[in-house]
């Protein structure tokens, strides 16, 4: 195969491109752990949620009742689609993972795990398994741009700039603003936040919120170029994962840069020697624990 | 409330002491099929409504005794399938397994029917191992093979001088076998293969092999994969503006439903049963759609026919004793909505016709479920590697 520059440089843009939304799905992840001290492995199955609120908004909204006018287009399923997921996860929170945080995380993970099961299980039954197509991609974005050494679609240079800038702003709201900080005050000393007045319940609620939302919102970014199957999530929630360990459970930069770091590593092992694609993110892993096992960006312990 | 009914009648099989086929007690036909995962809208819960709508049609009895569907998950894993219907052949006495998507399971089932003495039919399976090295006594390969489907398409574009190809393929043994009968078929035409890449089962993004497809120069991009992985594909080679022509190799009406018209028009396949294609085919859909909500796809109607050819061969036969039940299946031809003059070979392959599709225009479709026409029919002795080809190990003289 002859490998010309050109097509190392597609293959680092696509792998940005992956990369980003890595970054953006186990952003929710390292979120929900870090402050709640939950395995969230529901993670996946809010992101084909987040998918599906966009395409029910979409296609079965209007026929529900009777006209066009009702359809949910792409911009308002940004908005939409994050607080409806976020809503379904306060209401796992307040009526379940509360009831967990005293005990083991094994029970959260359990808990999230069989959640997913259940969330996918209902969708299998109700839609195409191959998956259904999403047709709300605004036109504005159709089409591709010249890069001068590839075509690339402008959805994806889109998803690109809305999975850096959104993962920069949770960021900043984390570590450097007073919600933040009431944030991480109310999960590392509970006791002492509520002493000073901090609703503590309320601020994992809000959390939780958060991080099931971010995974609603990458739900609805990938719905226009991946079908919006009910298998969606669980493809995906391993690699996410992965992300999460190799930056250290719970570090919020750590999740961006080692999604981004991920999805570059795996594109330019696609222009090598494909067949290693999918599992050099786990050698990644396993080599990364072995050197650092509390991840690269995680607290020693 | 049909499913239900199902679940039920499987929870009192599980429970029931052993009845093995003693006369008297009911004939059971298992259904072992993917039913939650990558295939399980190729088979799954379609096949079980298939099963359950042919033993209703044959009457609910044969030889006297009642005719009872159970199912299974064999979950796409070989041992979990063979364990399944080992539990089955020796301690419910089931008398006949069908569907089998997916050909690693397939291959593990249709061995294990021939040490047992059961009959096994693979519908969702692909690989046309099972009726070469992996043929047996009492397997028979149904509804389609990659060779039928390669030949069909492959040949199609080569007759429009389409002579270059680049393969995706999914990296396991049915992607492999798919791609290598596409492949013989374009050398075999004076066609070239300029390159393959083989991409790993449930793949998210293909953007990269597309790029890799692109840059090959090919006229024709091949997908040598199946379900959510060939609907990914396609629509991201849209989205990356490919101009090659794209091939599916295996396509269900399924998969173009979830592409979408306006993505998959203009496609050609080759498939074994589609609704559109005649009366009698759209008359089993629109039965099957009324109980499943959904239109059967080519697995789904190849479960439907071979049970019904099955429970013939049993009253035929007398017996659902493995040998004379298969002479049966063998001697007499199929003659249904599925296949006309329909045979079962020495080496289990059931030779009929199959069909070249083209998707059409979202102009011209009549309703949700309107998306094919039928471009040519591939009578059955082409369409079907030769028995003469066949590397099967009872058929050597």
């Amino acid at each position: 195969m002859d490998i010309s520059l050109s097509s190392v440089l597609s293959q680092i843009m696509l792998g940005l491109n992956n990369g980003a939304f890595y970054a953006l799905l186990s952003l929710g992840l390292a979120v929900i752990f870090g402050m709640l001290n939950v395995v969230n492995f529901a993670h996946g199955a809010f992101y084909m949620l987040g998918a599906f609120v966009a395409l029910i908004g979409l296609d079965y909204l209007p026929r529900l009742l009777g006209s066009e006018a009702f359809g949910l287009g792409f911009w308002p399923a940004l908005v939409v689609a994050p607080v409806l997921v976020g809503l379904i996860g306060v209401a796992v929170e307040k009526t379940m993972l509360r009831r967990l945080y005293q005990v083991d995380h094994l029970y959260g993970l359990l808990l999230t795990f069989g959640l997913a099961l259940i969330f996918e299980g209902v969708f299998t039954n109700y839609f195409n398994v191959a998956g259904e197509p999403y047709g709300g991609k605004p036109p504005i974005l159709d089409g591709a741009v010249n890069l001068g050494f590839m075509f690339f679609p402008r959805y994806r240079l889109f998803s690109i700039a809305l999975s850096l800038a959104v993962c920069l702003a949770v960021w900043f709201v984390i570590e450097r603003t007073r919600l933040g900080s009431y944030l991480r005050a109310g999960t590392e000393n509970p006791d002492v936040a509520r002493a000073f007045g901090i609703d503590v319940p309320m601020l994992r609620s809000l959390t939780y919120f958060l991080g099931v939302a971010l995974a609603g919102l990458a739900g609805v970014v990938a719905a226009p170029i991946y079908s919006v199957s009910p298998k969606m999530g669980a493809d995906l929630i391993i690699v996410v994962f992965a992300v999460v360990v190799i930056g250290g459970m719970g570090s919020i930069m750590g999740a961006i840069l080692t999604g981004l770091a991920l999805g570059l590593i795996e594109g330019t092992v696609k222009v090598f020697y494909p067949p290693l694609a999918n599992t050099v993110i786990f050698i990644v892993m396993a080599l990364v624990l072995l050197w650092r096992p509390t991840g690269l960006f995680g607290k020693e312990i | 409330m049909h499913a239900r009914l199902t679940t039920l009648a499987l929870a009192c099989a599980m429970t029931a002491p052993a009845l093995a086929s003693a006369a008297g007690g009911p004939l059971k036909i298992g259904i072992l099929t993917d039913m939650s995962g990558v295939y399980a809208g190729v088979g799954g819960k379609g096949s079980v409504i298939a099963a359950e709508m042919a033993a209703a049609d044959f009457g609910g009895k044969v030889l006297g005794r009642p005719i009872q569907i159970v199912f299974a998950d064999h979950q796409n894993k070989a041992d979990i399938g063979v364990g399944k219907a080992r539990e089955w052949f020796d301690t419910q006495g089931v008398a006949m397994i069908n569907d089998l998507t997916n050909s690693g399971v397939g291959i593990a089932v249709q061995r294990l029917g021939t040490e047992k003495k059961r009959v096994t039919i693979n519908n969702g399976a692909g690989s046309t191992a099972l009726t070469n090295k992996e043929c047996g006594p009492y397997g028979v390969h149904y509804a389609y093979d990659t060779y039928a489907l390669a030949k069909g398409t492959a040949t199609a574009l080569m007759k429009q001088g389409q002579g270059s190809w680049f393969f995706l393929q999914a990296d396991y043994a049915f992607g492999q076998s798919l791609q290598n009968d596409a492949a013989n078929i374009v050398t075999a035409m004076g066609g070239k293969v300029l390159g393959t890449v083989k991409h790993p089962l449930s793949t998210t993004d293909f953007s990269s092999y597309l790029l890799q497809a692109q840059n090959s120069g090919a006229r024709v991009v091949g997908l040598a994969n199946a379900g959510g992985d060939f609907v990914n594909a396609v629509k991201q080679a849209k989205e990356f503006g490919l101009k090659q022509t794209l091939v599916g190799l295996l396509v269900f009406d399924t998969d173009v439903k979830a592409l979408g018209l306006a993505t998959a028009q203009g496609m050609k396949f080759t498939t074994a049963y589609s609704w559109e294609l005649n009366p009698e085919m759209e008359a089993f859909g629109k039965k099957f759609f009324a109980k499943a909500g959904f239109m059967p796809n080519m697995t789904q109607a190849g479960v439907y026919s071979s049970t019904m050819h099955y429970l013939n061969s049993v009253k035929a036969a007398g017996t659902d004793e493995a040998d004379a039940v298969m002479k049966k299946m063998r001697a007499m031809p199929i003659n249904d909505f599925f296949a006309k003059k329909g045979v079962i070979r020495a080496d289990g392959r059931m030779v009929h016709d199959m069909y070249l599709v083209e998707v059409i225009k979202p102009s011209e479709s009549k309703g949700p479920w309107d998306q094919l026409k039928l471009v040519a029919t591939i009578s059955g002795d082409t369409a079907f590697k030769p028995l003469s080809a066949s590397e099967c190990p009872l058929i050597k003289k």
